[in-house]
């Protein structure tokens, strides 16, 4: 079922300015229920200013965003409503904690929601469970929590209010590699108990590499779109445009290169060992 | 390996706090090597760091940069010129309008001559290659543009460290490649120290040397080639290896014995390949 779709939106810096910028110029596209998405491109593709017209942050110069087949932008209500439906996590979110304890942080967005408290107080422990906060750090200040504690409790917040897409910019920015897993999978889970979308905005091509699709921006459009095995079977082009592969990916095309023979679409760890045996184990039928 | 800066029975707690964020580190950095450090968020990796050109002073044992002790408030100013320090977030390290200025901001501040000055900005602005870029405003340079400009902004101190805690982190693949190139440069043709906090253990396996940070104490020690064999220790304290070391480390339990000093890609490629044909 199509969640989210966006038609030719088109948005302009500085409309009528010497320093007129088209950040996102015509997009197409729609966004499925349940599918994980990632969105990839250099600094100043235009990903930050896309996915804040996902909920209505930012209104376009042209096109529409369609949220279940209603556009967000059609009235006050629509916009308000999008802001629930579609949660924001930004880089860095845990310099945006500001309550006096965890539990009202989390609180906030269903609070702003005007749910009865018994269903405030349901989602907060629900949110933090799928992060894997601890109830006993509730009455703690978010600023005495540890750096991953802290992003922990502020995707927490837009998790307690259950948004059908959840947008998050570089969720794993600064963490160790255990951390990142850690955070990715608990997002996973979230998703599928759910049953909801996720678009991951990343540089990171290992978290890239786990999602069914990937976007590719470049000067504001969507220059690639498809499985992360189409993407990253295109890798002189993916590195043209400034981008990186997974390191598998990268391992591939060298082997490829030497003569291996090797499929394309390679990009995990565990299939180019996978391939790599293959070829080992008949290595006496061929010749280097 | 003369060393620049000698860590010695180093302890530190955070005040109010029960738990020490450094405990009794004695490290030497050699002169002009490139050492990274690496350790799971929380390891204490930023406070070490904080250590080394006196932001932050031990509460046991001493830091001394050049023989200089860090805790002698007499010689703040000759530490801060030795040591500089570049961090994560580029945007919070610019101060002025056009790229120069701001790289002429810390050499103005310790009242350097203004020919002086101007040599070393232009010095600085080529060895980042921001030389063409110097009367750009800084707001409109990309992320790893921004992170050379606060890297050259350090340069025309002429430091002898270089300390940078995650530059890379908020940037994009091209940037993270310009200032790991950059750093790397500096290094091996300036004969710069650098001391490289990251996560990514694809920019460690450039450097010299590797200090993995675990609890606040030096848990591991050695060459790249020499610490990320040692995957499961690695991996027992939140980090990782490199794609191909782990590649390689598989292959092996698989039965194939190839050679697991491999750290490029090109290196990984080639032993498989040689594994392969031989």
């Amino acid at each position: 079922m199509p969640l989210m779709e966006l038609r030719g939106l088109t948005h302009t810096y500085s409309q009528g300015t010497p320093f007129e910028k088209k950040a996102v110029d015509h997009i197409d596209l729609t966004l499925y229920e349940g599918h994980t998405v990632g969105l990839l491109g250099h600094t100043g593709s235009g990903k930050s200013t896309l996915i804040q017209h996902m909920n209505a942050l930012l209104k376009p110069t042209e096109g529409t965003v369609l949220l279940d087949g209603e556009d967000i932008f059609a009235t006050k209500e629509a916009m308000r409503a999008a802001r629930f439906r579609v949660g924001l996590v930004f880089q860095y979110p845990e310099y945006q904690l500001f309550e006096e304890n965890v539990f009202d942080d989390i609180a906030f967005g269903p609070k702003n929601q005007k749910l009865p408290p018994e269903e405030i107080d349901r989602r907060v422990r629900e949110a933090a469970a799928f992060v894997g906060l601890g109830e006993d750090v509730f009455t703690q200040s978010p600023l005495e929590l540890s750096g991953g504690q802290k992003r922990r409790a502020a995707i927490a917040g837009v998790l307690a209010m259950e948004p059908e897409l959840l947008v998050l910019d570089e969720p794993t920015a600064g963490l160790d590699p255990a951390g990142r897993a850690d955070l990715l999978e608990k997002l996973m889970a979230w998703r599928e108990a759910r049953n909801a979308t996720i678009l991951l905005v990343t540089h990171d091509m290992d978290t890239a590499a786990g999602c069914e699709r990937l976007l590719v921006m470049d000067g504001g459009r969507i220059v690639m779109d498809g499985s992360p095995a189409k993407i990253f079977s295109q890798g002189e082009r993916l590195q043209a445009i400034g981008l990186d592969l997974p390191g598998a990916a990268r391992i591939a095309m060298l082997l490829r290169q030497k003569g291996a023979d090797l499929p394309e679409d390679i990009y995990t760890i565990d299939r180019l060992q996978e391939a790599i045996l293959a070829l080992w184990r008949r290595k006496g039928e061929q010749s280097c | 390996m003369e060393s620049v800066i000698e860590i010695q029975g180093l302890s530190f707690s955070y005040p109010e706090t029960t738990v020490p964020a450094l405990r009794d580190i004695n490290l030497s950095i050699g002169r002009g090597s490139f050492v990274a450090m690496l350790g799971a968020n929380g390891s204490g990796k930023s406070t070490l760091a904080k250590h080394l050109n006196a932001i932050l002073v031990p509460t046991a044992g001493r830091v001394l940069v050049d023989g200089l002790d860090t805790a002698e408030d007499d010689n703040l100013l000759s530490i801060r010129r030795r040591v500089g320090m570049v961090f994560q977030n580029p945007d919070n390290q610019i101060v002025a309008n056009v790229v120069e200025d701001d790289v002429a901001f810390a050499p103005e501040n310790l009242g350097v001559p203004s020919e002086e000055i101007r040599r070393r900005v232009d010095s600085a602005l080529r060895q980042v290659g921001m030389y063409e870029l110097r009367m750009h405003a800084p707001h409109l340079l990309s992320g790893g543009q921004k992170q050379r400009v606060a890297i050259a902004g350090i340069l025309a101190m002429e430091p002898e460290v270089l300390v940078l805690d995650e530059p890379t982190a908020m940037l994009d693949p091209r940037g993270r490649q310009e200032v790991m190139d950059t750093v790397e440069s500096l290094c091996r043709e300036q004969g710069i120290t650098v001391v490289l906090i990251t996560h990514h253990m694809e920019e460690a396996a450039r450097a010299d040397r590797i200090i993995v940070l675990a609890g606040g104490q030096v848990a591991m020690d050695g060459t790249p080639r020499e610490i990320f064999p040692q995957a499961e220790q690695l991996k027992s304290l939140a980090l990782a290896v490199p794609d191909g070391t782990e590649l390689i480390g598989r292959l092996n339990a698989a039965g194939m014995d190839l050679p697991m000093d491999a750290l490029t890609d090109e290196e990984c490629a080639s032993v498989i390949w040689e594994g392969l044909c031989h």
